[in-house]
């Protein structure tokens, strides 16, 4: 009688001590189940100012930058801030190199195959800049005349699939391709609008020349396929940014213009 | 000039096309659907590794001569131009002459420009250099290593200093100098990948434009093959060369 | 003037930026040199084995590292190996995702292109050891594996060494190899400096100065070490 009352008394004990030890490793599971991991891992280029860039003291600053740490904040979690490649910046987001990408990336088909996106967080069209008196009223104008882009954009894509007549550049950074249109050795550049419109400040001789290409293109956070709560936190702290004014902030610390 | 652009342009597409065509039944479909920009970026390869090979060859024989036989200045400075290059990465050499120099513009280096206002030049500018600091140790390694009494020989019997190079040192040194040789130009075949960087279209930057695209892994184990196929075709080359000479003497 | 302002140390200039890059080059260099030796000697010793099974993939190995671009090499080994390796260890039930750190990654890919062609140096210097030395370790006592510390491995030290030295300055340069795959080594800090300040001549100019003041220091080190091997070994000529 005694016997099997211990007995049970000890099956009880350990099934609560089991159940305490499972609920203490399921613990940390069970703030995952938001999908946010913290630190949450972030990666930029840092060479797109003034979205992404690095200054003297070897930090990443800008307005991707700023809004990965408004975001942080006020999903409440830490923020880890990695450079990577523009090349490499999708493959590493597969690869589990970090969670998200916060680089001025657009949202497209292409990129909508292999990986998702959260957001929108500003949108974008392209321009064409080119030194000061550049003729250039239509596309015909670009015949027989070296364009250049940032290798995996949208303005390369747009340059690739819709110049016939003239030659496209491809570069690795679009820092590289400013130097070039500076060099002479591109004509043209075809670029996001914001970004040239920082550099065009930054140097005298060249302008925005043609009209604007629209091409629809909106600017997300990229995250690994099918991580929906990661995706849904990052929309309602986007959300949230936009309301609290904090986005405002780091909007008008760069444009004067509201980019959203 | 243009004429010739033409026709290499020509060349390559029309190259491509047949290439692809050929071997479409075999290839997946991935390979397939950058198979005729793979091909383009391969002949892109070949061609600066000929064109720096020959160019890079040309350099590097007064170079060596300068490094065995010399005045001491002579010497002295062929030493600092292959010690210069043989001392610093490829890659940095390449951003130095395209992205560094480059940046003076158009205006500040006048008649340079027309070579360094072009990226493939540049390419073929920068490897040639870094390719002819190697080969020139190579033959200078070949050239101090025939036996001095070869060229007493061929001077005591009445050949002139150049006739003495030319048919008594010169091949001598080249065939002592020539498995080196052979493996720098495979090590300049696999260098050439790094002009991608300055954007030119060959096999790697053609590579990189595709992955940039569709991110697809798989796309880097092909260019890898390609390359390989690239190596075995010059290695069977230079085996060629070599049996053919051994047999001729 | 303005070129010793722009490399101040600290906050305003790149001074710091670079002697950490040039510091990373190193330290990848020497990582590298480490666990490329250990793979070169494995791939060396697979190489002479007489098992067909053994020698004849790793031929197939060296041959394909040996003839791919270091570039490319390394570009798969850091988007491949991470990807291949969690397939892996999910297969085994291990763990769901693997991470490798970039400087694993970047010293991975330099050592398997520098074991590829350590491999070689190695087994030429295991054939320059005349068979009789081994035999008469053997004969005067000694196991196979005594043998082979006491006997081979320092003689084949001298025949590996001017070759690996060779390999080393190819190493060093390689390195920058690393900066593609936005490893802050000296090359990737020079860019970097040299887009911001948008001088990129002057950084590149003395990030290559680094490289060629760390590949002469190599030099010296080189030469002593070949006089250090050839101890005891009279001289032939000179």
């Amino acid at each position: 009688m005694s016997s099997i009352l211990t007995r049970r008394a000890l099956g009880a004990a350990l099934i609560l001590v089991v159940s305490f030890a499972v609920a203490a490793v399921l613990a940390p599971q069970a703030a995952k189940a938001q999908g946010v991991p913290d630190p949450l891992r972030i990666a930029t280029e840092g060479a797109y100012p003034p979205f992404n860039n690095v200054n003297s003291k070897g930090e990443l600053v800008g307005f991707d930058v700023d809004i990965a740490k408004t975001i942080c904040k006020a999903m409440r979690v830490k923020c880890k801030l990695v450079a990577q490649d523009w090349d490499g910046i999708l493959p590493g987001l597969v690869a589990n190199k970090y969670d998200a990408v916060i680089a001025s990336m657009s949202i497209t088909a292409e990129r909508q195959q292999i990986v998702d996106f959260a957001g929108p967080y500003y949108s974008n069209y392209l321009r064409l800049v080119a030194p000061k008196g550049t003729a250039i009223s239509s596309m015909a104008d670009l015949d027989g005349r070296i364009l250049g882009a940032q290798r995996a954009t949208v303005a390369a894509q747009w340059a690739e699939d819709n110049i016939r007549g003239g030659e496209v550049k491809l570069y690795d950074t679009q820092t590289a391709a400013y130097s070039d249109l500076e060099s002479g050795r591109v004509h043209v550049l075809v670029s996001d609008v914001y970004p040239a419109h920082d550099w065009l400040q930054t140097v005298s001789g060249y302008e925005f020349v043609g009209p604007r290409i629209d091409i629809d293109d909106k600017i997300g956070i990229a995250i690994r396929k099918g991580e929906t709560d990661l995706k849904n936190a990052l929309d309602k702290a986007i959300e949230q940014i936009r309301n609290n004014g904090e986005y405002k902030k780091v909007n008008e610390k760069y444009f004067p213009f509201d980019i959203y | 000039m243009s004429n010739l652009a033409d026709f290499w342009d020509n060349v390559r597409e029309q190259a491509s096309v047949s290439v692809c065509e050929a071997v479409t039944f075999a290839t997946p479909e991935l390979f397939d659907r950058g198979c005729e920009r793979l091909i383009e970026g391969a002949i892109v390869t070949i061609g600066l590794l000929v064109v720096s090979c020959l160019a890079g060859f040309c350099i590097a024989v007064p170079l060596s001569l300068a490094r065995a036989f010399g005045a001491p200045w002579l010497s002295r400075t062929a030493w600092a131009y292959t010690y210069l290059f043989r001392g610093t990465p490829l890659l940095i050499q390449l951003w130095l002459i395209y992205f560094g120099v480059g940046s003076l513009g158009k205006d500040l280096l006048g008649p340079v420009w027309w070579l360094l206002g072009d990226a493939e030049r540049v390419g073929l500018l920068v490897l040639t250099l870094n390719t002819s600091a190697y080969v020139a140790e190579i033959l200078r390694g070949g050239f101090v290593n025939v036996p001095a009494d070869q060229r007493e020989a061929a001077m005591a019997s009445g050949m002139s200093p150049f006739l003495t190079l030319r048919r008594v040192l010169f091949p001598q040194a080249l065939r002592i100098a020539w498995p080196a040789y052979g493996n720098e130009i495979i090590l300049l075949l696999k260098g050439s990948a790094l002009v991608s960087t300055i954007t030119v279209l060959d096999l790697m930057g053609q590579l990189r434009t595709l992955f940039s695209r569709s991110y697809a892994l798989d796309l880097f184990l092909y260019g890898a093959v390609l390359y390989l196929i690239l190596v075995l075709i010059v290695t069977g080359l230079l085996r060629g060369i070599e049996r053919l000479w051994i047999r001729a003497s | 003037m303005e070129g010793l302002s722009l490399l101040a140390l600290g906050a305003d200039g790149w001074g710091d930026e670079l002697l950490r890059g040039a510091w990373l080059t190193l330290q990848l260099a020497l990582v590298t040199l480490f666990f490329g030796i250990l793979l070169g000697l494995l791939l060396a010793a697979a190489r002479l084995s007489s098992w067909k099974i053994i020698r004849w993939p790793c031929m197939g190995w060296l041959l394909v590292v040996r003839g791919t671009p270091e570039f490319l090499v390394l570009l798969l080994i850091y988007f491949g190996l991470d990807r291949y390796l969690s397939q892996i260890l999910r297969f085994l039930g291990i763990a769901e995702q693997f991470e490798l750190p970039r400087f694993a990654g970047a010293v991975v890919g330099l050592a398997v292109i520098f074991s590829a062609y350590a491999a070689e140096i190695f087994r030429g210097a295991w054939r320059a050891v005349p068979k009789g030395q081994m035999e008469a370790a053997v004969a005067v006592g000694m196991s196979p594996l005594a043998g082979f510390w006491r006997v081979r491995m320092p003689q084949m030290w001298r025949f590996a060494i001017p070759g690996l030295g060779n390999l080393w300055m190819v190493l060093l340069k390689d390195t920058s190899l690393a900066a593609v795959i936005a490893l802050n080594e000296l090359l990737r800090m020079a860019k970097i400096a040299g887009e911001t300040t948008r001088d990129p001549l002057f950084f590149f100019a003395v990030a290559a100065l680094i490289y060629l003041f760390m590949t002469a220091c190599s030099d010296l080190v080189r030469l002593w070490l070949e006089r250090r091997a050839r101890r005891g070994v009279r001289a032939v000529a000179g």
